[in-house]
């Protein structure tokens, strides 16, 4: 089964396996050859394993898990999974922001779990870069939502001026 | 667009109930007991004729030809169809108008003082500010998901007329010894199932730090609101479960890194937002007006309301008139067609052209020559609108109550009315300054708690009884109402307001209002008087 990627505004293949907090190590010494995105909890208690894969390792959080859990790792990491257990948890969003404002993370930020077409929009300003779409979501309506709105008022990370500094 | 566009894809069943939900709540649309609800942003309660005259246009085309004015300075709408919801909010579009943000998890209608810019005592006009909250807060990425509502309050008058102090966020309005402006903050006030006056977490904070000191609020309460039970959502609970102390630590560490950011305002902007707030075209008039005077030395009727439903204005020669929307037989707070154009018609005659909701459920004319309110008075009666109760305890806060809303325990609107028929407008005259609120359920959408007499629907083995409280208030010294005792049933319930006054009568010294009665008496004399000395042990029911 794939979940269809959007990353620069358009879809692209994906190259990392999600690996489910169900997933034991076993697993993933049998995905060795394989770029991989492990829950926080195997990030947290297997560097070792990590540091001695051939392949690349990511990490996900969940909605409770808080960026500053894996503050160290930023410089290092290609890509900080987040994972929105219901599209309506809204702390996935400040978690974006603060890997990229206060950690000043540039590697990819990719939204997964309950990721819907209406809350990508909100998901690009806060620091989002790629965005593993729920199954059933239309692709092509989707792609249409990063031009949602012209206009926005706040600063964010897509734009850091506010409105009144832009006038 | 993009909710026609949403609506499309639900009713073709490509978005599901859930999914749609929050759509449809953050472009203001419930689903309730008989049809949808659509509630229509008003910032800070303030509307133009032309607004008023499209929303009477709306109410006679989509709904059935009235509106509903709410506590949040807003509108709403009982019964249009999902279908027609586009094409309504098309319609609110072409006046600059919309329902975003009217619910839903999300930053709602910023409210204020509906005297601001026109009182006579203000420390500055809240309106600008209300205005810069109203910018930052819509389609915040960030903060559009949260764990519960969210409403914010400005209020820069002396006599809180907003309710400051049970918002999740109230803003009072100061200056500094360098006569700087800035903020008193308080966090975590709020009524529903658990009423709670805000906690001060700031004493000042200069004006130019407001959005980032708001962002470094809202995002310690997105990450760490509790999200696993909708009544222990609200900021109130984390601020209880935190700690004053320490959720002020948590803020101000979010704070630090905020602070002095893109989202300092700068001069410019605050003087750009101020500019739309600027005074209308006063005229020079002398303060007193001998018109006035005549009118109100030859006209009982007129010189009542004219006591009742007028406050002193800023400019000489001016007056600032409340037209008091809860004229007995009429549901509190609801306007029909004809009487919405009539109002943007006497607003454009008599006020230029601009109204303010308030969030007791009235409109004002904020801006009405002392020569013509005899004038205004007269064509106020033609429409019914001359309703002279303002303060008193007939200008009910209510909800509407178990009639429309799927929550409500109770129906409120009979309720009102009930008490309203037993007061003669005599005898409200005599009781004088009395608020009473009513909620249909424990929601508290009618502010039960800070009303003077506090009214709250609950439901007994499937019976409709009412719980009464007293002493809440809801201005600059607020407090929560306690409860008397067991619950009355319906038709009880306007004997029991009646003891209650009558218990107020016989103990206020002169010119004593009931609050302040109440505040000397306690609870005892009322207790006694409602239950006799039948001594309960489940007093709290």
């Amino acid at each position: 089964m794939t979940t269809p990627l959007i990353k620069n505004g358009a879809l692209v293949d994906d190259n990392w396996v999600l690996v489910n907090t169900t997933t034991g190590v076993d697993d993933i010494a049998i995905l060795q050859d394989q770029d991989v995105i492990v829950p926080l909890s195997i990030w947290l208690t297997e560097q070792q394993l990590i540091r001695s894969r051939p392949a690349k390792t990511a990490v996900w959080l969940n909605s409770h898990e808080t960026p500053e859990a894996i503050a160290e790792s930023l410089g290092t990491l290609p890509l900080v999974a987040l994972n929105f257990p219901e599209f309506k948890d809204g702390r996935p969003f400040s978690s974006a922001r603060e890997l990229r404002q206060r950690f000043a993370y540039q590697g990819e930020i990719r939204a997964i779990g309950d990721v819907l077409r209406d809350q990508l929009f909100f998901m690009q300003r806060c620091g989002f870069d790629a965005f593993a779409l729920r199954d059933d979501q239309d692709v092509d309506n989707a792609l249409r939502a990063f031009n949602d709105f012209r206009h926005v008022y706040q600063p964010a990370i897509d734009q850091p001026l506010p409105l009144f500094r832009r006038r | 667009m993009q909710f026609r566009d949403q609506t499309r894809r639900f009713l073709a069943g490509q978005l599901s109930d859930a999914e749609f939900l929050p759509l449809r709540l953050q472009n203001g649309l419930y689903i309730q007991r008989l049809a949808p609800m659509l509630r229509v942003a008003i910032p800070y309660g303030m509307l133009s004729s032309t607004q008023m005259r499209k929303l009477a246009f709306i109410a006679d085309h989509f709904d059935k030809g009235y509106g509903h004015l709410t506590t949040r300075q807003n509108i709403q709408f009982n019964w249009p169809a999902l279908a027609d919801v586009p094409d309504i909010l098309a319609h609110l579009a072409e006046v600059e108008m919309h329902a975003i943000q009217t619910s839903g998890n999300c930053i709602r209608n910023t409210t204020t003082d509906q005297f601001a810019g026109v009182a006579v005592d203000e420390v500055d006009d809240a309106r600008a500010y209300c205005e810069i909250i109203r910018q930052w807060s819509t389609f915040h990425p960030e903060f559009a998901f949260l764990p519960r509502k969210f409403k914010i309050a400005v209020c820069g008058t002396r006599q809180d007329q907003a309710a400051t102090q049970v918002h999740d966020i109230g803003l009072y309005l100061l200056k500094n010894e360098n006569n700087e402006i800035g903020f008193r903050v308080l966090v975590g006030g709020g009524l529903g199932r658990t009423p709670v006056i805000g906690s001060e977490i700031k004493a000042f904070l200069p004006q130019e730090h407001l959005l980032s000191y708001l962002d470094a609020i809202l995002r310690v309460y997105n990450r760490e609101g509790r999200r696993d039970n909708k009544y222990k959502a609200r900021i109130k609970i984390l601020v209880r479960e935190t700690g004053t102390q320490a959720f002020k630590d948590k803020v101000e560490k979010e704070w630090a890194l905020l602070k002095d950011g893109p989202l300092t305002l700068t001069n410019a902007e605050l003087k750009r937002c101020r500019g739309f707030f600027h005074d209308p075209d006063y005229k020079a008039l002398p303060a007193d007006s001998s018109t006035l005077e005549t009118a109100l030395n030859t006209d009982v009727l007129f010189a009542s309301w004219y006591e009742q439903n007028t406050h002193a204005h800023k400019k000489p020669g001016y007056a600032i008139v409340t037209i008091c929307v809860k004229k007995t037989g009429f549901a509190p707070g609801d306007l029909d067609s004809d009487q919405m154009r009539f109002i943007a018609d006497l607003a454009e005659r008599y006020s230029f052209g601009e109204m303010r909701i308030t969030h007791t459920q009235n409109l004002v004319l904020a801006d009405v020559e002392k020569n013509e309110l005899y004038s205004l008075w007269q064509a106020l009666k033609t429409h019914d609108l001359e309703a002279d109760n303002l303060g008193l305890l007939s200008d009910m806060i209510c909800c509407p109550g178990g009639d429309f809303c799927s929550l409500a325990n109770a129906k409120s609107i009979p309720v009102a009315e009930a008490i309203q028929r037993r007061f003669s407008a005599q005898q409200l005259r005599d009781i004088g300054q009395l608020s009473l609120n009513i909620s249909g359920c424990m929601n508290a959408c009618g502010h039960h708690h800070v009303g003077n007499i506090g009214i709250l629907g609950v439901d007994k083995k499937g019976e409709e009884y009412f719980q009464i409280s007293l002493g809440g208030s809801s201005d600059h010294n607020t407090a929560l109402g306690k409860i008397v005792g067991p619950s009355f049933s319906q038709d009880e319930v306007p004997e029991v307001i009646e003891k209650i006054v009558n218990v107020y009568q016989q103990h206020k010294t002169t010119g004593e209002n009931f609050i302040n009665t109440y505040n000397r008496l306690g609870l005892e004399p009322f207790k006694e008087a409602l239950y006799g000395n039948k001594r309960d042990d489940h007093s709290t029911d």
